[in-house]
């Protein structure tokens, strides 16, 4: 990219992979979650939809700092990642996707479930006398009615990503290359004496970014309204 | 055979139906709408749990609370037609269509291009479920759960929520299902004029308990059917056979009992079995050979039974030949005429409703495996 320096490209190219790999982490648990949620009663059920929208009402920072508790070295589950997997997640941009996920999670989920409240049952249910199982009926009925929400989640998540701030640094720090991504980049700028015009370049690169997702999350949701007959 | 005896508790809503019937043949479950018949259809596809009963299907027990016994909707090969269709929304006609084909298991007794003849769906293969009319989504709906293979066809109302001409439409298609493919169905229906084209067997049912059940001509004198399709609708239902057509006239002659109609029927052969209705309050009763009369159809037989009607009349049921009719006279006249069971008497019929060709047509297809 000619018009880009390269630590901007650096920050922008990395906060495209945080939220990719953010996106890939999150969407299968989310399918699950928004299904479960929406389809199912069990115990705990209301208690599972509080937790599952806390990073909306939580302060960021708190969430960061909850992760580095529970996935840090010596946390529980991060001590127990890197013994059986070798897997590192402070200071990596896998660490940052974890953060930029939890986040992001809500917003995917609802989208989902709003989705798949207007799935018709009724279908399923004509797909179920016809001799498909359970398994069988969410793959061929149930996603596929329920892809406009889960491309619009997927997209709102993506977006979402690109922006998280507190989260990323309380978990992952602001290392360049690593766990600087956009935001984070624009934060060091603008703490930087004379890093007005950096700053403002990065503020552009962001708003041209989040533009540009959520035109594509429109067009891609009239494409399969009207794949969809409606 | 089909047997069902299930019972149902939804709020204070209860269902009690108990039926028992030869297949294959259409069974009409009839009854005002809100009287549970689709609730016990769910229960019969198993997307309803029952609270309990039975439901065994030919040698096939799909459900059985006393002994734990219930077999998932998914693996009872029942076919089910709603009525919204429920076409899925996603994909092509054709491919609602392989969809219940893919999943079939058992012996598979029509292929697609059965269907689509039967159906006329050829030129809606590649349409997208949008745009079919509601007419065309109710042909699609019906051949997709076909091509399941199923062993029971369930049809809820199918076209309830189609108007008047496209009722028509689809109409005739159904005709053609029951008469070429030895499928047994069930068929949910408020509307009697459609039970009268289409079944062989009646189940009447009022809030939530079957009341009676039979043969349509056995039913059509129910008594019970009056209070729900109202005493100026009923009438007898009988089967009848052409013997040709009244060269003065025109009008095809018919065989009803010993006795003889005169109806006007399109392009009827000699030996086609058609279904009339005579309705009580078209019929006249009399204790003497009428002579001097317009009134060309006259039956004689025997009276076998006067039952009260309502406070001004009577309803007189007349054995004509091993068939049952049904006249509709006030109580001065059954007073007047001294009508009482055994009493010969002639029943002067004013008019005679072509109620579709009935069916002992011999199967096409049929849907018992080969080995069977």
């Amino acid at each position: 990219m000619m018009w880009l320096n390269p630590s901007e490209t650096e920050a922008l190219s990395l906060s495209l992979s945080v939220a990719a790999r953010s996106v890939v982490l999150s969407l299968p648990l989310a399918v699950a979650l928004a299904w479960a949620l929406t389809r199912r009663r069990f115990f705990g059920h209301t208690l599972l939809d509080a937790f599952v929208h806390l990073p909306l009402v939580l302060p960021p920072v708190m969430v960061g700092y909850l992760l580095l508790l529970m996935f840090g070295t010596r946390g529980p589950v991060g001590g127990w990642l890197e013994r059986v997997f070798g897997i590192d997640l402070i200071f990596t941009r896998n660490g940052a996707a974890l953060a930029t996920a939890v986040m992001s999670f809500p917003l995917m989920v609802r989208a989902m479930r709003i989705s798949l409240e207007n799935v018709d049952r009724g279908l399923e249910e004509a797909a179920r006398t016809l001799g498909a199982g359970a398994l069988d009926r969410f793959a061929t009925i149930t996603l596929p009615l329920m892809l406009p929400g889960v491309l619009a989640g997927a997209i709102t998540a993506f977006s979402a990503a690109l922006g998280e701030f507190g989260a990323v640094i309380t978990f992952v720090s602001n290392i360049p290359g690593e766990t600087r991504t956009l935001p984070l980049a624009l934060y060091t700028a603008l703490q930087t004496p004379d890093g007005d015009v950096a700053a403002a370049r990065l503020a552009l690169i962001s708003f041209v970014l989040g533009l540009g997702g959520l035109l594509l999350s429109e067009w891609f949701a009239r494409r399969v309204r009207r794949l969809l007959g409606h | 055979m089909f047997s069902v005896a299930v019972t149902k508790r939804r709020g204070s809503f209860v269902l009690d139906a108990r039926f028992e019937l030869p297949t294959p043949g259409v069974v009409a479950l009839f009854g005002r709408s809100g009287c549970g018949k689709s609730t016990l259809v769910n229960v019969i596809a198993g997307l309803l749990d029952a609270d309990g009963g039975r439901v065994v299907l030919d040698d096939r027990v799909l459900l059985d609370t006393e002994n734990r016994i219930f077999v998932a909707p998914e693996c009872r090969r029942i076919g089910y037609v709603f009525q919204d269709a429920r076409l899925f929304p996603h994909l092509s006609v054709a491919a609602n269509l392989e969809y219940g084909r893919r999943r079939a298991t058992g012996h598979r007794f029509v292929n697609l291009d059965t269907v689509a003849t039967l159906l006329d769906l050829g030129s809606l293969m590649d349409r997208r479920t949008h745009q079919l009319s509601g007419g065309e989504r109710q042909r699609v709906a019906i051949g997709r759960a076909l091509l399941s293979q199923p062993s029971l066809l369930l049809l809820d109302e199918p076209l309830a929520s189609l108007d008047a001409a496209r009722r028509g439409e689809v109409l005739p298609y159904l005709e053609n299902l029951r008469d070429q493919l030895a499928i047994p169905m069930v068929y949910v229906s408020h509307d009697f004029d459609e039970v009268m084209r289409l079944a062989t067997y009646v189940v009447l049912m009022n809030s939530g308990k079957t009341i009676a059940q039979g043969g349509v001509g056995d039913m059509s004198l129910n008594l019970d059917l009056r209070s729900i399709i109202g005493a100026d609708a009923v009438g007898a239902i009988v089967d009848g056979t052409v013997l040709g057509t009244d060269a003065r006239s025109g009008l095809m002659r018919v065989r009803v009992g010993r006795g003889e109609l005169k109806v006007q029927a399109p392009n009827a052969e000699v030996g086609t079995k058609l279904r009339v209705q005579l309705l009580a309050r078209d019929l006249i009763v009399a204790t003497e050979a009428p002579q001097h009369l317009s009134v060309r159809n006259i039956l004689s037989g025997v009276v076998t039974a006067v039952t009260s009607d309502d406070a001004e009349s009577d309803l007189i049921a007349m054995d004509i030949g091993g068939t049952l009719i049904m006249a509709r006279v006030t109580k001065a006249a059954t007073r007047e005429l001294a009508l009482r069971p055994g009493l010969s008497a002639w029943a002067l019929v004013k008019a005679v409703s072509l109620r579709g060709h009935s069916f002992a047509v011999p199967a096409v297809i049929s849907n018992a495996s080969p080995d069977a």
